[in-house]
């Protein structure tokens, strides 16, 4: 093994005829989808299967004074009603707290509720019934009588004396506090040549996945198996939910995930719904399937991004940052969410402020308080978001009020591309970053000085254009240091089972999932470098925890970097195993063979002496010709993990062109550019995809998306008609550019790159709006950046 | 609740008659009744087009439609589209340029590109975008799709 590099395994020579690594291979996946021929868990159908349908909470906040079933159970079709308390019986309750996370605190909270409901959209009791729309009309005719209480909705007052205390027994609604603290901020904010401070705020939005949320769970009195095919992005981990929420073991339990409508973090959570769902067909022996309505996805999926922050930038004359000082207030809902938490986001914005850039003095601190509405979580690009708007919005500022041009500011502040391993003050260890690399390769791309040009020109015409950039750090490939340490049972590692069957065809089994990023290309790709086979001869094999090593899944940008590498490592042992093998064969000694494309090689001259199909055919039918004590392991097997650093972070630098229209608020963005440095580029067509999906995903929360809410708590944004998201027509074209830092943690050196999108394009835009309105006195730091905050901003309203 | 009509239509060139209750929108029937799957249901409520289907020539919302009212009609899905080869060059685009993701709007995406590979075969960028913008897609950015269209529209014009 101590002969395996990088080098020694082909990485460094891209264009070997059998290298898949860094080549745009496209997806195999993508015949079924585009044929409408993939397997979603609605598609699925059980003989005898039920369906579920959820009454939700009409209020904010009320007491359930009873429920009154026999007009629904007098509906056609309707089987049976459950209350929380019938649940509760099979199914006890979970409370979401990590122990790294110090004073966290949430409370118990059930499948369904026993006698309280705390956000509108709350499920709180089930109708099963033979269709979903006999199940719908069970949920109309139930008559609950509920006593409306006081909501506490607003976050800035979650905390003041007269707040309503969602769980009385907590003491108070402050879920969890944290700050870092690095230098002497007092003295340096004291006497710095330049101190400047704004108010950021970020909308609470959601994911909005085109395929709801979906669950189909099966129960067999006649074995004690559970078996539940669930649109996730963590089976193992919802395994062992169900197993420990159930009082199972997690064997009896198998999660079965085919083809999943985007995730995005969404699909990572526990919810109450679908554990309702598993403890009902638990009880009834029966398969039974909920898939949520768009309503009750804006209702109930987790929401995130909920924060209020001011933020204080100091610098001195020559525009060196000395300090940020950075308070964070956000509100999650009435219970932190299982098992992740909802501390995480405003913890991640703590870690990642002023991430990108060299200073010695720094303040934050985040405060996470409940309130009722939907609970929030983990959302793709978890914190970074925030951060990077608030770090680079302040950057732009403090650059304007010492007369720099941004790029410049930036040029003598992030961080010297040979500075590293480096510890920023907020404690986060960076490998290897290339921010001034990448900054170098965006300034080839973004063609500054003729927009430049453009922008005076357009100005001289009453059109306002600015341009925007941002740099932005990306935690991926986490260690057991995000949730393992916390007590939380989420697996850092991941396993992969690499097996080559008797054609000389290969099939991995992984325990990441694939949810459209290409997990299973990429594998396929990995496996097939690492083998010395083609592609084509691949077969990957993903969701399912009865035939998958086990794994946390995909999510934090772990795919590539993690399970990439444990099926890199698992190819390279089959591949160890088959030339020992075709040693014997061949009398010939094993180090002097090689496999390209299925057949094996002299490594010197390259002549094919036997192939991959005949080894199997021999192996497997034969094993009589072979020495006796001779291994035929055919199949291997390994897990891997991060050791030397907690997480792998990326770097990049995002630009962006728009337009405003100063009599109408709307905001176009005429163009965007990205540079990321993922690590190695595994396939160059899938992560610039990646990227380009993530980039509208942040121009989406930044522009347009919010889950709006009455003073009362009722959720206002339930349809899509309300809750905006972007379609084809107001998204640009987006260019996308690489550097290549690979992580030395791994002989592959990927890191993740799904979330790089989405955590730079709110403050590229921000930066860009503002640079636009800048002539007219205007500034704007609340996303969205709706029209009617622009015509705020300018006055006009 | 329980009025139910009887209802005779084409289904992807094939006749199917059934009894449906009168609240049941075209996207329930297909994937319910008939079980193709390949339409999604996304929304339903007009919006996401991921249901998006072909009655009479026309693309329609599959969740605005009441199965009832199609006595007669002439409806093709994905499935159907697929089967015909009518949009080969488009599915191989797509499978090209890496223009799906997660794939739950890639059937109601391809039945609107193909509307405009029918009725639009000079359509620009722009107007390309303009056409998708009753598609959502939350994974692609679009700017993959976009470009699938253009490049099949290109190649049927003769141009690649």
């Amino acid at each position: 093994m101590n002969d395996l590099t990088p080098t020694a395994i082909g990485l460094s020579r891209e264009d070997l005829p059998n290298s898949y690594i860094g080549r745009a291979v496209s997806r195999p996946n993508v015949p079924k989808l585009v044929q409408g021929r993939a397997t979603y868990t609605d598609d699925i159908v059980l003989p005898r299967m039920l369906h579920a349908a959820f009454l939700r909470s009409p209020y904010a906040h009320a007491r359930i004074l009873g429920v009154d079933t026999a007009a629904a159970l007098r509906v056609p079709g309707v089987l049976r009603v459950f209350t929380g308390a019938d649940l509760a019986a099979v199914c006890d309750p979970w409370v979401a707290v990590l122990a790294h996370l110090k004073g966290m605190k949430s409370a118990p909270q059930h499948a369904l509720p026993l006698d309280r409901a705390t956000w509108q959209g709350e499920p709180l009791v089930a109708v099963v019934a033979d269709s979903r729309a006999a199940a719908e009309d069970g949920v109309a005719a139930l008559e609950v009588r509920f006593e409306p209480l006081p909501a506490q909705t607003d976050m800035a007052t979650a905390l003041d004396p007269g707040a309503v205390v969602i769980h009385p027994e907590l003491g108070d609604n402050l879920t969890f506090q944290r700050s870092a603290v690095r230098g002497d901020v007092d003295a340096v904010f004291a006497t710095a040549h330049k101190v400047v401070e704004a108010r950021f705020a970020t909308g609470r939005h959601t994911g909005v996945t085109l395929e709801p949320r979906s669950i189909l769970a099966d129960y067999s009195r006649a074995d004690g198996t559970l078996t539940v095919h669930l649109s996730t992005q963590a089976p193992h981990m919802i395994q062992g939910v169900l197993a420990q929420q159930l009082r199972m073991e997690d064997g009896r339990v198998r999660v079965i995930c085919r083809d999943v409508g985007g995730s995005f973090g969404i699909k990572v959570h526990v919810y109450p719904d679908e554990v309702a769902v598993a403890a009902i067909a638990r009880i009834l022996g029966r398969p039974v399937k909920f898939i949520a309505d768009r309503f009750e996805s804006f209702a109930s999926d987790i929401h995130a991004r909920d924060h209020q922050i001011t933020g204080r930038i100091a610098v001195d004359a020559e525009g060196r940052i000395l300090g940020f000082d950075i308070d964070d207030l956000t509100g999650i809902g009435p219970y932190s969410v299982y098992p992740r938490t909802s501390a995480v986001e405003g913890n991640q914005v703590v870690n990642l402020c002023g991430g990108p850039y060299d200073f010695a003095h720094y303040r934050c601190t985040t405060r996470v308080v409940m309130q009722n509405k939907v609970p929030t979580c983990q959302y793709r690009a978890v914190g970074h978001p925030i951060a990077t708007a608030v770090t680079e919005g302040l950057v732009d500022m403090a650059a304007h009020a010492i007369g720099l041009d941004p790029i410049e500011m930036r040029r003598r502040n992030l961080v010297r591309d040979d500075a590293y391993p480096f510890t920023s003050p907020a404690g986060m260890v960076f490998e290897g970053l290339s921010h001034h690399a990448a900054l170098a390769k965006l300034l080839e791309m973004v063609p500054v000085d003729r927009i430049r040009a453009d922008q005076a020109a357009q100005r001289e015409k009453g059109v306002h254009r600015g341009l925007g950039i941002a740099a932005f750090i990306e935690l991926t490939n986490p260690s057991p240091f995000m949730y393992g340490i916390g007590g939380a049972r989420i697996s850092a590692q991941d396993g992969a089972t690499v097996r080559m069957d008797p054609d000389g065809s290969v099939v991995v089994a992984s325990g990441v999932t694939e949810q459209g990023q290409g997990t299973e290309t990429i594998l396929a790709q990995i496996v097939a470098h690492g083998l010395g086979v083609a592609v084509e001869r691949v077969r990957v094999v993903t969701g399912d925890t009865q035939n998958t090593p086990y794994g946390g899944g995909t999510w934090a940008c772990r795919g590539a970097g993690i399970g990439g590498e444990a099926a890199l490592q698992a190819a390279i042992a089959l591949k160890r195993q088959l030339l020992q093998v075709a040693g014997a064969m061949l009398q010939a000694a094993p180090q002097t063979l090689d496999i390209v494309l299925g057949e094996v090689v002299d490594k010197a001259g390259g002549a094919a002496r036997i192939s991959l199909g005949e080894i199997g055919r021999i192996a497997y039918f034969r094993g009589d010709t072979l020495p006796p004590d001779l291994p035929r392991e055919f199949v291997q097997t390994r897990h891997f993990s991060t050791k030397e650093y907690p997480f792998a972070f990326t770097n990049g630098l995002q630009a962006c062109w728009v337009e405003v229209d100063t009599a109408t608020g709307m905001v176009r963005v005429l163009e965007h550019w990205c540079v990321e440095d993922c690590g190695r580029v595994i396939n160059p067509l899938l992560v610039d995809e990646q990227i380009r999906g993530g980039i509208v995903q942040g121009l989406g929360g930044a522009l347009y998306e919010h889950c709006l809410y009455d003073e009362a708590g009722n959720l206002l944004t339930t349809t899509m008609a309300d809750y905006l998201v972007p379609m084809a027509a107001e998204m640009p074209d987006i260019s996308i550019g690489h550097v290549e830092t690979p992580t030395g943690e791994s002989l592959l050196g990927a890191k993740g790159v799904g979330e790089a999108g989405t955590a730079g394009a709110p403050a590229a835009l921000m930066n860009a709006i503002n640079d636009a309105l800048r002539p007219l006195g205007a500034v704007v730091t609340e996303q969205p950046f709706t029209p009617a905050r622009i015509l705020r901003a300018l006055g006009s309203i | 609740m329980s009025t139910r009509l009887d209802i005779t239509l084409t289904v992807n060139g094939e006749r199917v008659s059934r009894s449906v209750e009168a609240r049941r929108h075209l996207v329930d029937f297909l994937r319910l009744d008939l079980g193709l799957t390949g339409s999604h249901a996304g929304c339903e409520h007009g919006v996401c087009g991921a249901c998006t289907v072909r009655v009479d020539d026309e693309i329609v919302r599959g969740c605005l439609v009441l199965a009832a009212s199609l006595d007669g009609a002439t409806v093709t899905t994905i499935e159907g589209l697929s089967d015909t080869g009518e949009v080969a060059d488009l599915q191989d685009a797509f499978v090209a340029r890496n223009a799906a993701q997660c794939g739950f709007c890639s059937p109601g995406m391809v039945m609107a590109a193909a509307d405009i590979l029918r009725h639009h075969p000079d359509a620009s960028r722009e107007e390309i975008r303009e056409h998708l913008s009753g598609n959502y897609c939350r994974c692609t950015g679009y700017q993959a799709i976009v470009d699938a269209v253009e490049q099949t529209l290109a190649a049927r014009r003769g141009g690649a």
